[in-house]
């Protein structure tokens, strides 16, 4: 069995876990990273996407995170998420009302840079919603 | 002196009256309970937000250029007011004193020779920072739909912030709330929030981790420039949720002043109105007896 250790997600508005957990696949904004017991302390961005908790013993949960950053270190993960959603919970709406928000942000966006990066945000949610198969 | 007639309308009234502030001191406790949590569960997200920024910004202090939402416009000539109050009154001075020291602030300023700008957010404080700043107010956002304040009110004004300082509209940002410490205590202050100010005494994180570097992914300054607009809204949801907290323990206090106000009002008046149905009484009897007695 893997080692375990702390992990918090934090919404804003509340905490939303806060458990000792084996794995968890976070959305980097440079790439997915799977963080496991013992990892090199990191501060990474998020891109919107899915985040993957497996607490052991079979245990799991998914949700949708949007915007904020992780920080790894010698106390564990903590997870700063500007949305959090958890799939069980999550209507089948959100997602695409999101990706309507940012083609609308791409619509609007006035300069070159700012297009840009309405244009990511719009592929990593397209990006969720294949996954999902919504 | 009042008749009995009179007497008695004004006790039903006060009595009316008494129930409704009953009521309201009751409907402020509940929300109070809930506003205090909502508060409490920002926290972590608030104090995460402010280590992390504290250290990125100790990290990256040897560089010159800094974002410019932290080391400002390199200018203090136009200052931006967010002043936030609440939606309704009834709330004894919590309103009042969020404005006055806006309106010392502004003062100060004016004297200064500054240029000064204000945000209402919130009704009450508009109404009564437009008595004498009118032209000075160039918005008011009014958080009347929302049933209780989240993300998506502190995120609305954040970008209405940031679009001014993105197009140069101002230098400095101030924000004005009510702190919530207890429910019969709110401390009105004021937080500058453009350029970010850092705590310096935050721990750092090297402190923290018994050496251990971090690795960045993107880098620093990225991830410090993408933290601080982030960083902005949370601070404005920080002070929205505290003033909604701070608002109805507000209320609770002085809707329980009222309602005892009413009581206290209530037995003067009832002491008055016996007396003078005695007084009535008697003088009915003396009437009849020294009728009686001439016969």
């Amino acid at each position: 069995m893997a080692d375990k250790f702390k992990f918090e997600l934090v919404s804003p508005e509340r905490l939303l876990v806060s458990d000792e957990v084996e794995e968890v696949q976070v959305p980097g904004a440079e790439g997915e990273m799977t963080i496991l017991a013992g990892h090199q302390p990191i501060l990474a961005t998020l891109k919107p996407g899915l985040l993957d908790i497996a607490y052991g013993g079979g245990k799991e949960a998914r949700y949708f995170v949007r915007g904020g950053f992780a920080e790894v270190n010698a106390a564990g993960l903590t997870l700063l998420a500007e949305t959090a959603i958890d799939l069980e919970t999550m209507e089948a709406g959100v997602i695409a009302q999101a990706i309507k928000d940012a083609e609308e942000d791409v619509a609007d966006a006035t300069d070159g840079e700012k297009r840009d990066t309405a244009q990511i945000q719009l592929e990593h949610l397209r990006q969720v919603q294949a996954a999902l198969n919504l | 002196m009042a008749s009995l007639k009179d007497l008695r309308n004004r006790i039903s009234s006060v009595k009316a009256t008494q129930k409704i502030t009953k009521a309201m001191q009751m409907v402020a406790a509940a929300k109070l309970r809930r506003a205090q949590t909502a508060a409490e569960a920002a926290r972590p997200y608030a104090e995460r937000m402010e280590t992390v920024l504290a250290n990125l910004a100790n990290a990256l202090s040897g560089q010159e250029e800094g974002p410019r939402l932290m080391v400002g416009t390199g200018n203090d000539q136009t200052h931006l007011l967010v002043v936030c109050t609440a939606e309704r009154g009834l709330c004894g001075g919590f309103n009042s004193s969020i404005v006055k020291l806006a309106r010392d602030h502004t003062n100060r300023l004016l004297a200064d020779g500054k240029t000064v700008k204000i945000i209402c957010v919130g009704k009450k404080g508009y109404d009564q920072l437009r008595r004498q700043f009118a032209e000075h107010i160039i918005e008011l956002i009014e958080l009347r739909d929302a049933k209780t304040v989240g993300l998506p009110e502190a995120d609305r004004v954040a970008q209405r912030v940031l679009g001014m300082f993105d197009a140069g509209e101002f230098d400095v940002a101030t924000l004005f709330f009510s702190e919530f410490k207890t429910v019969i205590s709110q401390i009105p202050t004021a937080q500058q929030i453009i350029p970010a100010q850092i705590p310096e005494d935050a721990p750092s994180m090297e402190e923290q981790l018994g050496g251990a570097i971090y690795d960045y992914e993107p880098e620093e300054s990225e991830i410090l420039a993408s933290l601080l607009p982030l960083n902005l809204t949370t601070q404005i949801l920080k002070a929205l949720l505290e003033n909604a907290a701070s608002e109805q323990g507000a209320r609770m206090s002085a809707m329980d002043n009222a309602t005892r106000n009413a009581g206290d009002m209530i037995d003067r008046l009832s002491l008055e109105y016996n007396r003078s149905r005695q007084a009535q009484i008697t003088t009915e009897l003396i009437e009849i007896i020294s009728g009686a007695e001439a016969l």
